[in-house]
């Protein structure tokens, strides 16, 4: 569409039910109550001047521009600060606030450069706008003291500051305390001397503790804070809306364009997840679609030592379907297999789980979320019903009680974060049980009452005896317990929990929690009004990581926190689409909307729509995969948007069984590390490249929309499907929308599901079906959707990974803000200034033992293997506990996890490896042979020139 | 005993341990194993025995490789 920027009604919206109605020039309007005067003037379409106002803030009142007269009352108010009132009869336009608007402006312009015309937000600049709208014609006053000529802040790699167009409106500050959370800004002096400063007066925004979320650049009414890329670029022309492709909370953006040229993204303000908020990679680090290490022609080769030859579409789909053929034929139909992306999106995911099912011949199917929040779809079908979290987004602001259990938001979902934190803010209790002490048990205004340090590995320990402390004291809410779960399994857990030996006393020597601190968190969740949990994968990674699923949900029902708003369990989900690619039948054993493959009626309805005999004995997951390729007996992968050879555990392991494979197809953006091992590339699209939908952790499913051509020629659902017809596959989609519409006829709950409908509403919640035809932002309201709630005895079961003399320490990993997962998109953007490599933290009485110091370069060792990085003492850790991040691929803490893994998922134990870390003065010997062989892998033959 | 089925039998146990307190823990990781596992893994594991095998994984194996 043409550009429009977007509307701004000055003040934030009431919730208020109670109507107001007033007169605003002579037109009557009705508004909640509570609703400012600029508001209710805006809804009518009446815009009054402003500056310092934007919806997305509390209204200020200090540029003084939007004066109004209110009949019977002295003076011009502020429209912004004014609420409405019945009967109120309010004048936007009258001599004499024309007279006082433009003074106003004379003086804001009297200070600001009249470089409108080179200046980067010409056509985009509010106190242009206003300069207008107030009629200034000049200016009366000489610029003897002005703050012109100021040095200018480039420091920050996506923005610029310039303090010579700042007009002290403070919205930048006001964005970063109350959009943000950070209050990284401030006005450092007063009156004339007023300025924006990032931290102390030293310091530049690169130096400060901004986090770059972008909230205030986006809140500057003048060019002060402005994106680089619009400096060199221009100001857009038009804007497509599109879903994020970073973490699970899904923001939804305006792409804003200049033809095929991607100039920024900005939050879109009715963006039902993030509600116009947005973080560093979201906003601003897409620099990794025009990358130049990206791949855009289709390559094979005959060996994995050999250079990549690159080839066209049809040779390269035609090898790959040949050589898939010819090893079916050879050694089984089982020999092959696939591994979908929740990168990608959820059409494209079902396509590749189609492909597998009905081309291949097998349910050798898996996804990324083996690795993540498998636990999480076991776990909570199994009590609740349904593989997925209970709540929206917008629930937290009804919380009081927020128990956070192994995330940590603000750098791995960083915008949900900042919702969370401003509930805090707003008085909200906070448990946080994590073995770090992350950023969110204290931060600015925000401190956890609770902070259960507990040892890793120790989480069903922890939550066991959180719910022997409620039954036993007599918190549980029966009533609840009484109408919605099943009341034999709870009377056999109550039984097991209250036993002696899952007291916090006893289990304290396991768990290393003060009994007391633990008890008075439980006594907090169970009687603090509504309480949230909210859980990522330091839940679920773990040998017991289902069970920890489990024991969360068993809390939940025994408090009566699951059915309505501010309470509920929710899973942060990792990546963009987990949520969706576990929907779309990604996972070996179900078809999708969670349906067992061996379920007669269900494999006949997919039988049915697609024509073919569908195999009923679950698939092989991915470690079962590698397994069976060192075995001798899988000998095909299908890789669409994953990276194993980095993300997975056991480094060593997935290298043997990729290696092990005949024909292993990296269907990618980059040649990834696991292109190591491929013998065919297929070069993928990014998401502003193609049309779909992402379902993000709210079960949200959202519009993924094509802004620009494929660089390599195709969207991937439309690879994927060239493949299959170069198998002999009748596939004939034209575009994703029938793909969606074959899954809303294949899964009940997406039933209702549909491109337009998604085109209207913006998005819908799944189930979206007949009982529940707009959505369902809340589960399980009248009750579970497994009928009664299941109430699970979990009983704590040590991990087999022990820490010894040998590898004395435990090493948990996790993710930094400005990196992503494995980091092959964010590596490729200027994200690198603020973590250009993975840092192992170690507490200052484990360093001192071994004589480190911060920025010693260290080995890392456990009975997988060993690397080396470089070292930060911090008191984050507890001692005896390590952490390091997992974002660069010459680090490869994966190296370092082992294979024991989730005891009903297989989902790996990340969370817990026992390591010994020791100074070096070198790369690991597996670190020199990898770059060796990564560097020979990636070797591309020169193309014969032409004759 | 290959890797594989080293690994399989770790699963096996670890399914059982965590099974325990089911009202027929065999039964509960026979159906897990006959839910969650491929064909092969499944034949690699019968073909092993009780090798291993803690009570409850062995009897489950016996009892799921009776049913197939």
């Amino acid at each position: 569409m043409t550009y429009q920027p977007q509307s701004d009604f000055g003040t934030p919206e009431s919730r208020s039910t109670e109507q107001v109605t007033l007169t605003i020039d002579g037109r009557e309007v009705t508004v909640p109550a509570g609703t400012s005067v600029m508001r209710a003037a805006s809804e009518q379409g009446t815009s009054i001047p402003k500056l310092c106002a934007t919806d997305s803030l509390s209204s200020f009142g200090s540029c003084r521009l939007c004066l109004v007269e209110i009949d019977g009352r002295r003076g011009t108010p502020a429209s912004c600060t004014t609420p409405v009132e019945p009967g109120m009869v309010v004048h936007t336009q009258t001599p004499h606030l024309a007279k006082l608007r433009k003074g106003v402006m004379e003086l804001y312009i009297s200070d600001h450069p009249l470089d409108c015309l080179t200046c980067a937000a010409n056509g985009d600049c509010e106190l242009q706008d206003q300069a207008g709208a107030v009629g200034l014609r000049d200016v009366r006053y000489a610029a003897d003291a002005t703050h012109l000529g100021q040095a200018k802040d480039h420091s920050n790699p996506y923005f610029d500051f310039d303090p010579s167009k700042c007009i002290a409106c403070s919205r930048c500050v006001r964005a970063c305390d109350e959009v943000q959370g950070t209050l990284a800004l401030t006005v450092q002096g007063r009156g004339f001397d007023s300025k924006i400063s990032a931290g102390l007066a030293s310091d530049d925004f690169l130096g400060s503790e901004c986090v770059s979320c972008g909230a205030c650049v986006q809140a500057c009414p003048t060019a002060t804070l402005v994106e680089k890329k619009v400096v060199e670029i221009g100001t857009p022309e038009r804007s497509v809306v599109t879903t994020c492709a970073y973490c699970g909370v899904g923001c939804t953006f305006r792409a804003e364009m200049r033809g095929e040229q991607l100039v920024r993204m900005v939050p879109w303000k009715d963006g039902k997840a993030n509600r116009g908020h947005s973080c560093v990679k979201g906003r601003f680090a897409w620099g990794y679609a025009q990358h130049q290490e990206r791949i855009l022609k289709p390559m094979i080769r005959s060996a994995i030592d050999q250079p990549w030859q690159e080839v066209s579409w049809d040779e390269a789909l035609t090898h790959a379907a040949s050589e898939l053929n010819r090893i079916s034929a050879k050694y089984g139909k089982r020999a092959l297999g696939g591994i979908t992306s929740s990168r990608c999106t959820n059409e494209e995911t079902f396509l590749v789980q189609k492909l597998i099912r009905a081309g291949f011949g097998n349910n050798n199917v898996d996804t990324c979320a083996r690795v993540c929040h498998s636990p999480t779809g076991y776990g909570l079908k199994t009590t609740f019903g349904t593989s997925a979290g209970t709540q929206d987004f917008d629930s937290v602001e009804e919380s009081d009680v927020i128990l956070v259990i192994g995330a940590n938001p603000t750098d791995g979902h960083p915008v949900f974060a900042s919702r969370m934190k401003k509930r805090l803010r707003q008085g909200a209790k906070l448990i946080v049980i994590d073995p770090r002490r992350t950023d969110l048990v204290r931060s600015p205004h925000i401190e956890a009452q609770h902070h259960l340090a507990l040892r890793p590995g120790t989480n069903v320990a922890v939550l066991t005896a959180m719910a022997h402390t409620i039954v036993t004291e007599r918190l549980v809410n029966d009533a609840f317990v009484r109408e919605r779960c099943d009341m034999d399994e709870y009377r056999d857990w109550a039984e097991f929990v209250s036993q002696e030996r899952n007291s916090p006393e006893t289990l304290e020597s396991i768990t290393q929690v003060p009994a007391s601190d633990l008890r008075a968190a439980a006594r907090l969740y169970a009687t603090g009004g509504n309480g949230a949990i909210y859980y990522g994968l330091g839940v679920t990674e773990h040998s017991q990581g289902s069970s920890t699923v489990m024991a969360i949900a068993n809390l939940a029902m025994a408090t009566g926190n699951i059915g309505r708003r501010g309470v509920g369990v929710n899973p942060l989900r990792g990546q963009n689409n987990v949520q969706g690619a576990c929907d779309m039948g990604s996972f070996p054993h179900e078809l999708s909307g969670y349906r067992h493959i061996s379920d007669d009626a269900t494999r006949r309805l997919f039988e049915g729509e697609w024509g073919v005999s569908l195999d009923a004995e679950p698939g092989l997951r991915i470690p079962n995969m590698l397994d069976a390729a060192t075995d001798g007996v899988f000998k095909a992968l299908y890789v669409q948007g994953e990276d194993i050879l980095q993300s997975d555990p056991n480094t060593h392991h997935v290298a043997a069984g990729l290696a092990a494979m005949e024909c292993v197809i990296v269907h990618d953006l980059f040649l990834n590390e696991t292109a190591n091992y491929a013998h065919i590339f297929l070069p993928g699209s990014t998401f502003l490249e193609k049309n779909g939908t992402f379902t993000n952790a709210e079960r949200r499913i959202q519009p993924v929309r094509k802004v620009m051509t494929p660089l390599n020629g195709y969207e991937d659902w439309e690879i994927t499907q060239k493949l299959a017809q170069a198998m002999g596959l009748a596939w004939n989609y034209t575009h994703p929308s029938e793909i969606m519409d074959e899954i809303a006829r294949l899964t009940p709950s997406f039933a209702g599901v549909n491109f337009d409908r998604l085109d209207q509403e913006g998005s819908l919640q799944w189930p979206v079906n007949e009982a529940a035809p707009d959505g369902s932002p809340i589960m399980h309201v009248d009750g579970f959707v497994r009928g009664k709630g299941k109430f699970v005895v979990t009983d704590y079961v040590p991990t087999d990974e022990k820490t010894g003399p040998r590898f004395p320490l435990l090493l948990t990993t996790g993710r930094i803000l400005s990196q992503y997962n494995v980091g092959a998109q964010t590596r490729r953007t200027d994200n690198v200034v603020w973590h250009e490599e993975d840092r192992l933290e170690i507490h200052p009485v484990d360093a001192e033992n071994r004589g480190i110091k911060s920025g010693d370069w260290v080995k890392l060792a456990s009975r997988a293997g060993e690397t080396t990085l470089r070292a930060t003492v911090t008191e984050r850790v507890a001692p005896g506990v390590v952490y390091t991040t997992f974002h660069h691929p010459m680090t490869q803490a994966n190296v370092v996890t082992t294979d024991y893994s989730d005891w009903a998922t297989n989902c790996p134990e990340y969370k817990v490896t026992a390591v010994q870390i020791s100074p070096s003065n070198g790369p690991s010997e597996w670190q020199t042979e990898y770059e060796a062989q990564a560097s020979m892998s990636r070797r591309i033959a020169q193309a014969e020139a032409a004759e | 005993m290959s890797g594989s089925l080293e690994h399989l039998v770790r699963m096996a146990n670890q399914i059982a341990r965590n099974l325990e307190h089911e009202p027929d823990p065999a039964a509960a990781t026979a159906e897990h194993i006959q839910l969650y596992w491929d064909p092969r893994m499944k034949l690699m594991i019968f073909e092993n025995g009780a090798a291993g095998l803690s009570e409850i994984a062995a009897a489950a194996i016996s009892a799921l490789k009776a049913r197939v």
